[in-house]
C-alpha cells in the first residue's frame, strides 16, 4: 500500500482481495475433506494460551460467506473506486478493506479470546476506517463517531463476557473451557454476549449505529458491513452458547423477543425512510431480526429437549445468513450502481432507471423479491423453515405454542410490510417517468460492477431451487453448536427434505407456467396490432414526471396507521393564501430507540459527567500522581 | 387416483370464472334487473385473448411479466388446493406457507406492474393494495395455524381431508369464529365490497380495477382469470371448512363442493347488494377485525386440546 499510484493501487488491492478470498474458498473445501487438518495451534508468548486457529463446520458456514461476498465486493470496489481517482486515497481504502476481510476471518477462526478480541478489534477499527471514507462530510463524520463507540460499548462487554468465561479455567483457549455450572453465572455469561454481540449484529434497541454507519460507507464496503460484518455478532453469540451447557429457556424467549421487535420495527422504519441506502440498513436490523427469531427458536428447542425446534430454529437462522448475506450484498450493489450514476440517495429523485440500467434493475428486482422471502428465491426457504418449525410445535407445550403463534405472525406482518416497502423501492427508482435531472446521467455500469450483481442474483436463484440439496449441511452445523449426535440431528434434518423438494417442484413449475403462458402472449399478439401510446391519464393535457406518485406517498397509508412508533415528523408551511405561490413538504422519520431510549441516557451521563470537570483540569503532573497512586492501590491490594 | 388429482387443477382452472357470472347475477336479482349471462367471463376472457394490445411508452417489460408472473403464482397455488376434502396434486407439510406467499408473489408483480405506468392513480391504487395485505397476511397466517392446531396437520390437504361436518359441529363456536375471519380477508384479497368495489367507475376510489387500468388485450385476460382463480384458492379454504368429505365417492363430494363455492358465491353477491364500501381510512380496522377473530379461535383451541 506505499505506492502512490490511484491505478496501481487499486488494481493491487482488488487483486489481493479476491485471490486471498479465492485462496480461503479453496481451503474451506480442502477443511470439509479433512477435518482434523483444520486445527492449527502453537504456543504463544502471551500468558494463558496458545495461538490458536481452527475452523469447523459452524465457523466454515460463516467464511464461506465472508470469502464469496468479499471477492464479489473487490471485483465491484475495482470498478466503483476509479471514480475517486484523485480525490481521494485509493491506496487506502484498499488497505482498510483487505484489514476487514482479513478481520472478520480471523474472527471466525480465532480459539482464544485475546486472539478473538485483537481480530474484533481489527474488524470494527478498520470498518470504521472505511465509513470514514467521505469523512469530509459532517453527517459522515458524526456516523463514524456514533459507530465507534458503538461498537466499544459492545466489545467493553465481550471483554467482562470473556474474562467470566476464562475465569473458571484460568486459561484464554476456547477449548479449555468447560461449560459452567448451571445457575447464575451462565445466565450472566450470556447477557453479556447478547449486548456485546448484539451491539454488531444490530438488535434493537443497539442497533442505532446501524443505519447512519451503512448509508456513509462506499457501497461496495456497505454491501459487505451489512452483508457478512454484522453476521459476525450472531457468530459470536453461537459460538458462546456452546461454551454454557445447556441453555434456559428465557434465553429462547429473550431471542425471540429481541427478533420480533428488530424485525417489525426494522422493516416499519425502513419504510419510512427516503434515502434508500438508509432504508437498506434498517432491512438489514429486520433480517437479524428474523435471524435472531430462528436462532432464538433454536435456543428452546435445546433447552426443552424438543430437537424439531433445535434443528429447525438454528438451521432456518444460519441458512437466512447465507441467504442476507447475498441479497443484502446485492441490494447494496445495486443501490451503489445507482448513486454512482446519478449521485443522489434520494429515492424520491429518481425514477425511470429501468430503461437506462436494465441488467442493474433486473438484479435489483431478484434481490428485492429474495428479501421480500418470496418464492421461488433464497429467502423463502429460510422463512419457510421457520414457519416449518412453528407450525410443527402447534401441538407441543402451551408456551411454546404462544411463541411459535407470535414467530408465525410477525413474519406474516414482516412479510407484508417487505413487500411494501421493496415494492416502492424498486417501483420508484426504476420504474416510471424519471422524476428529476438527476436521472439523466444514469448509465449501465461497467463489467466488473455487472459481474458482482449477476453472480449474487444467480446464487438467489440458485439457493431457491437446490435447497433440499444443501439442507444436510446443516446437520454438521447443528452437531458442532448443541453437541448432540449426528445420529440423533441427521433423521430430524431429513424430514425437511420431502417438503423442501415440493417447494422446489412448485418453483419449478412456477418458471415453466410462466414461460408457456408468456409463449402463449407472444403467438396470440403476433400479428395483431401492437401499439405504443401514453399513460392513461383521465385525459388531462399535459402530465408531468412530478404528478407520479412518490416513494412518500405510497408509503403515506402504513406510516400513518402506524405514526405511535414511527413518530414521523412533517414540515410544511402553514398556507394562508387563496392562490399560493409556492410552498414545500417535507417528513423525516428519526430513530425511535436513539430519539427516546439513548439521547436522554447519554444526555443523564454527561450531566453527570460534567460534575466530574473539577478532576479534569488539564495538569499533566497531577494527571501523573493519579496513576502512581492508582498504582500503589493496587500493588497494595495484590500483596495483601 | 392421479387422474382424479389432475382433473381437480382442470375443475378448478375450467370452473373459476363460472362464480363471477353467478356473484353478478345475484347482484342484478337484487338491483331487479335480468343481469350479464353467467357466462359473461368467460366470453370477456375469450374476446380479450383475440385482441391486439396497447402500451404505454413509459412502460418496459415488468409491465408485461406482471400478469404473466401473476397467473403463473396462482396456478401454481391452486395446485395445492384440497378439492372436497381430497388431498391436492401437491401437497406437502408446510404447503399452506408457500400458497400465501405465492400469492405474495402476484401482488408484487401486480404492484410493480402498475407502478410502471408512472401514473399516480395506478401508484394510489398499488399503495392501498399492498397496505391491505399487511394486515390481511397475518390473519390469514394465524386462521390456517389454529386450523392446524385443531386438526393436527400441518398441510392444506391434511387440514381439510379432517375437517368433516362432524368435527366442526364439536368445535361449533371456534370454527364460526376462523369463518368469520376467513370470510374477511377473504373479501378483502379477492377486492370486494366492503374493501374494494369492482364495479366502480372513479379511478381515485378503486384499489385493485385502478392497478390494472393500462392493461389490455391478452394481459388484462391474464388478469382477469388470475382474479378468478384467485377467488376459487381463497374460497376453497373458506368452504373446505365446512364442506369437507363425506366419502361417498369423488364425484358427488365434488358435486357437493362445488355447490358449495357456487353458495359462496351468491353470499358475495347478497353482501355486496346490501352492504356500502367502507371508508378506506376504516379498512384497516375491519381486516384488524379478523385478525382479532383467529386470535380468539387461536386462544380456544389453547383451552380445548
Amino acid at each position: 500500500m506505499v505506492c502512490r499510484s490511484a491505478k496501481l493501487s487499486n488494481s493491487v488491492g482488488a487483486i489481493g482481495a479476491v485471490s486471498a478470498c479465492v485462496l480461503g474458498l479453496v481451503g474451506l473445501l480442502s477443511a470439509a475433506h479433512h477435518p482434523e487438518s483444520a486445527v492449527i495451534s502453537i504456543p504463544w508468548l502471551l500468558w494463558h494460551g496458545s495461538l490458536s486457529v481452527a475452523v469447523d463446520s459452524l465457523g466454515a458456514l460463516f467464511l464461506f460467506a465472508v470469502f464469496v461476498l468479499s471477492a464479489l465486493a473487490a471485483v465491484y470496489g475495482l470498478e466503483y473506486l476509479r471514480h475517486y481517482y484523485g480525490k481521494k486515497n485509493i491506496g487506502s481504502a484498499w488497505f482498510f478493506f483487505n484489514a476487514l476481510v482479513a478481520g472478520m476471518v480471523a474472527v471466525l477462526v480465532a480459539r482464544n479470546a485475546i486472539l478473538f478480541l485483537v481480530a474484533w478489534e481489527a474488524m470494527s477499527v478498520s470498518s470504521f476506517f472505511l465509513v470514514l471514507f467521505e469523512g469530509e462530510k459532517k453527517n459522515v463524520a458524526k456516523a463514524g463517531l456514533i459507530y465507534l463507540i458503538a461498537t466499544h460499548i459492545g466489545t467493553l462487554f465481550l471483554l467482562v463476557m470473556f474474562a467470566l468465561l476464562s475465569a473458571g479455567s484460568g486459561s484464554f483457549d476456547f477449548t479449555a473451557w468447560k461449560a459452567a455450572a448451571p445457575g447464575f453465572m451462565p445466565s450472566l455469561i450470556f447477557l453479556c454476549a447478547l449486548i456485546g454481540f448484539g451491539t454488531k449484529a444490530g438488535f434493537m434497541p443497539l442497533h442505532i449505529w446501524l443505519p447512519e454507519a451503512h448509508p456513509a460507507a462506499p457501497s461496495h464496503v456497505s454491501a459487505i458491513m451489512s452483508g457478512v460484518m454484522i453476521k459476525t455478532g450472531i457468530y459470536g453469540l453461537l459460538r458462546v452458547i456452546t461454551f454454557l451447557g445447556v441453555p434456559c429457556a428465557w434465553w429462547g424467549y429473550l431471542l425471540i423477543g429481541i427478533g420480533i421487535v428488530s424485525g417489525i420495527l426494522g422493516v416499519l422504519f425502513a419504510l419510512a425512510q427516503h434515502d434508500f441506502k438508509r432504508l437498506l440498513a434498517y432491512h438489514s436490523i429486520e433480517n437479524i431480526g428474523i435471524i435472531a427469531m430462528g436462532i432464538g427458536l433454536g435456543v428452546l428447542g435445546m433447552s426443552n429437549n424438543n430437537s424439531l425446534l433445535m434443528v429447525f430454529g438454528l438451521s432456518a437462522g444460519l441458512l437466512h445468513v447465507v441467504n442476507h448475506a447475498f441479497f443484502k450484498g446485492l441490494l447494496f450493489l445495486g443501490a451503489g450502481a445507482v448513486l454512482h450514476t446519478t449521485g443522489t440517495r434520494e429515492i424520491d429523485a429518481l425514477g425511470g432507471l429501468f430503461k437506462k440500467m436494465p441488467v442493474t434493475g433486473f438484479c435489483f428486482l431478484i434481490g428485492a423479491a429474495a428479501i421480500c422471502g418470496l418464492p421461488p428465491l433464497n429467502g423463502f426457504i429460510s422463512e419457510f423453515l421457520i414457519y416449518f418449525a412453528s407450525f410443527k410445535s402447534m401441538n407441543a407445550a402451551t408456551a411454546v405454542v404462544i411463541v411459535s403463534l407470535g414467530v408465525v405472525a410477525s413474519l406474516a406482518l414482516i412479510g407484508g410490510l417487505a413487500v411494501a416497502c421493496f415494492t416502492k423501492v424498486f417501483g420508484i427508482i426504476f420504474l416510471g417517468e424519471p422524476r428529476s435531472a438527476h436521472c439523466q446521467k444514469a448509465h449501465e455500469p461497467g463489467l466488473f460492477m455487472r459481474f458482482a450483481m449477476e453472480f449474487l442474483a444467480c446464487a438467489c436463484v440458485f439457493i431457491g431451487l437446490a435447497s433440499p440439496f444443501l439442507i444436510s449441511i446443516f446437520s454438521g452445523i447443528v452437531v458442532d453448536i448443541t453437541g448432540a449426535a449426528p445420529a440423533d440431528i441427521e433423521p430430524v434434518i431429513s424430514a425437511a427434505i420431502h417438503p423442501l423438494l415440493y417447494v422446489s417442484v412448485v418453483a419449478l413449475s412456477l418458471y415453466a407456467v410462466s414461460l408457456l403462458i408468456a409463449l402463449l402472449r407472444r403467438f396470440l399478439l403476433g400479428g395483431r396490432p401492437v401499439e405504443r401510446s401514453v399513460t392513461w391519464d383521465c385525459g388531462y393535457a399535459r402530465p408531468h414526471a412530478r404528478m407520479q406518485y412518490s416513494a412518500s406517498s405510497f408509503a403515506q397509508p402504513i406510516v400513518d396507521f402506524f405514526k405511535g412508533i414511527l413518530r414521523t415528523q412533517k414540515h410544511a408551511p402553514k398556507i394562508s393564501e387563496y392562490f399560493p405561490d409556492s410552498s414545500s413538504f417535507k417528513t423525516e422519520t428519526a430513530d425511535l430507540f436513539s430519539e427516546t431510549l439513548f439521547r436522554p441516557a447519554l444526555g443523564f451521563i454527561h450531566r453527570i459527567a460534567e460534575k466530574l470537570t473539577w478532576i479534569q483540569h488539564g495538569q499533566l503532573q497531577v494527571y501523573i500522581l493519579y496513576i502512581l497512586f492508582t498504582l500503589i492501590a493496587l500493588f497494595i491490594w495484590k500483596l495483601r | 387416483m392421479i387422474l382424479e388429482k389432475i382433473l381437480q387443477v382442470i375443475v378448478v382452472l375450467a370452473f373459476s370464472p363460472f362464480l363471477f357470472g353467478v356473484i353478478n347475477r345475484t347482484k342484478a336479482f337484487f338491483a331487479g334487473r335480468k343481469g350479464s349471462p353467467l357466462l359473461q367471463l368467460y366470453y370477456d376472457l375469450f374476446k380479450l385473448l383475440r385482441k391486439g394490445a396497447v402500451y404505454s411508452k413509459t412502460t418496459t417489460w415488468i409491465f408485461v411479466a406482471g400478469p404473466i408472473v401473476s397467473l403463473a403464482a396462482v396456478i401454481a397455488a391452486s395446485l395445492m388446493i384440497p378439492f372436497a376434502g381430497y388431498p391436492a396434486l401437491i401437497s406437502f407439510e408446510g404447503d399452506l406457507v408457500l400458497l400465501i406467499y405465492l400469492l405474495g408473489l402476484a401482488r408484487f408483480f401486480t404492484v410493480i406492474a402498475a407502478l410502471d405506468t408512472g401514473s399516480s392513480f395506478e401508484g394510489m391504487g398499488a399503495s392501498r393494495e399492498v397496505q391491505f395485505a399487511v394486515f390481511s397476511e397475518p390473519a390469514l397466517f394465524l386462521s390456517l395455524a389454529a386450523l392446524a392446531r385443531l386438526t393436527g396437520h400441518v398441510s392444506l390437504s391434511g387440514i381439510f381431508s379432517s375437517t368433516a361436518m362432524n368435527s366442526w359441529i364439536a368445535y361449533g363456536p371456534l370454527v364460526l369464529l376462523l369463518a368469520g375471519a376467513l370470510f374477511i380477508v377473504f373479501l378483502a384479497e379477492n377486492c370486494r365490497i366492503p374493501v374494494d368495489d369492482p364495479n366502480t367507475h372513479l379511478e381515485l376510489t378503486m384499489i385493485h380495477e385502478v392497478m390494472v387500468l393500462d392493461h389490455g388485450g391478452p394481459d388484462f385476460a391474464y388478469i382477469l382469470f388470475g382474479a378468478a382463480i384467485k377467488f376459487w384458492i381463497l374460497g376453497a379454504l373458506l368452504t373446505g371448512i365446512f364442506f369437507g368429505t363425506y366419502s361417498r365417492g369423488w364425484a358427488i363430494d365434488g358435486v357437493v363442493f362445488i355447490t358449495g363455492m357456487i353458495f359462496l358465491a351468491i353470499i358475495v353477491g347478497v353482501a355486496e347488494s346490501i352492504l356500502a364500501r367502507l371508508r378506506l381510512l376504516k379498512i384497516p380496522h375491519f381486516l384488524m377485525s379478523a385478525f382479532a377473530l383467529s386470535v380468539v379461535a387461536l386462544l380456544l383451541t389453547l383451552g380445548q386440546l
